[in-house]
């Protein structure tokens, strides 16, 4: 088997993480910035941050033969302190030539606040003068279905973002059909507690398709599986599915969608 | 897969999450106090279930959801709570 994992917070997880990955076939992790679990004192916490993310993490994750790259940005649950948020945003351009950098990610919302949009708005900004790929959170539980059409909104909006250069993360089964219908990529997060178990994801394939959708893990410091992707490549064989349709949804979508850029290149 | 395979994957795990469902629904009302807008909720997304249509997976998270369309002032904090307190 071989798969991608195009979105893992991996300065959360351990070593043993990256090698259990490795073993089961990791061909690349991609890795969105986020919230650290508290807030960040300042824009200086966020510099170091970017640059865990564009030098020390691909270091780490090439003792295991795995390709890292990640996203930037201020996580949608750190946008209600707008200044900060600008701040930020003012030192992502210059980390946006480093080779591992596949574009603006994950913004979006978390509460669906006035000022998280503002933020949104400020990234997709950054994304659309700098021509990046754009990846999205939607927000949890009872905020997801209002939170990912007001992002629809913005991005549809914006008639410079082309929405096959954008993946709209965390979807579920009411908010599924109104990412692809809108043109844009879907990604599905496989967790044990909330989003969505291996049955429902494969369920979603069957029922919207393969086409414009990928799988991940998004592993962090909470409840989370690294190993999810793999575990339910396993589930899709048990369910009938063919090794051609497992590689096509956890390694072909996503290297497609990727490859957007020329940062994303696997060994 | 036939109905019967589907059957034969998924039934047992089914099974043990609605009596995890029946249990919790027990728990709850055993316990001293109210209950909240959650549990109306919870209740209202069972029905659901009975209704015989498609997509009830669809159905039940939509019941859990902001139905509002219009951004909130200010963030009340970063966690959500799982359902919609439609009454408030
Ligand atoms: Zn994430």
């Amino acid at each position: 088997m071989r798969y991608i994992e195009p979105h893992g917070h991996m300065v959360s997880r351990t070593t043993d993480d990256y090698q259990d990955m490795a073993l089961a076939g990791c061909a690349a992790i991609c890795e969105p910035a986020f919230w650290a679990g508290f807030d960040r004192s300042s824009a200086d916490g966020f510099y170091d941050y970017f640059c865990q993310l564009t030098e020390h993490e691909p270091k780490r994750a090439a003792k295991f033969g795995i390709p890292h790259f990640c996203w930037l940005c201020i996580n949608p649950k750190e946008s209600e302190d707008t200044k900060l948020a600008e701040e930020v945003i003012s030192l992502i351009p210059q980390f946006l030539d480093k080779p591992t950098v596949l574009g603006i990610g994950e913004i979006g919302l978390n509460k669906n606040s006035r000022n998280e949009l503002k933020v949104l708005e400020l990234h997709v900004e950054v994304a659309a003068k700098h021509n990046q790929l754009i990846l999205v959170h939607t927000p949890h539980l009872e905020d997801k279905l209002k939170g990912t059409k007001l992002i629809l909104d913005v991005l549809k909006n914006d008639k410079r973002i082309q929405p096959e250069r954008v993946i709209i993360d965390h979807v579920e089964e009411h908010t599924i059909q109104l990412v692809l219908d809108a043109g844009f990529w879907a990604g599905m997060t496989l967790y044990p507690e909330s989003k969505c178990t291996p049955a429902r994801a494969i369920d979603m394939l069957e029922v919207y398709g393969n086409e414009r959708i990928w799988m991940n893990s998004a592993c962090d410091w909470g409840m989370s599986v690294p190993l999810a992707v793999p575990r339910t490549a396993l589930e899709m064989k048990k369910r009938g599915h063919t090794a051609e349709l497992i590689d096509k949804v956890i390694y072909q979508n996503p290297l497609q969608f990727l490859q957007q850029t020329p940062r994303f290149k696997l060994l | 897969m036939t109905r019967q395979q589907i059957l034969d994957l998924y039934f047992m795990d089914a099974r043990a999450r609605l009596i995890d469902l029946a249990a919790f629904m027990d728990r709850v009302e055993r316990a001293d106090g109210e209950d909240d807008f959650r549990m109306s909720a919870f209740r209202e997304a069972l029905k659901e279930l009975e209704k015989g249509n498609p997509d009830r997976a669809k159905r039940v998270l939509l019941s859990f959801s902001d139905p509002s369309s219009e951004p909130i002032e200010r963030a009340p904090g970063k966690g959500a709570i799982g359902a919609y307190p439609h009454t408030k």
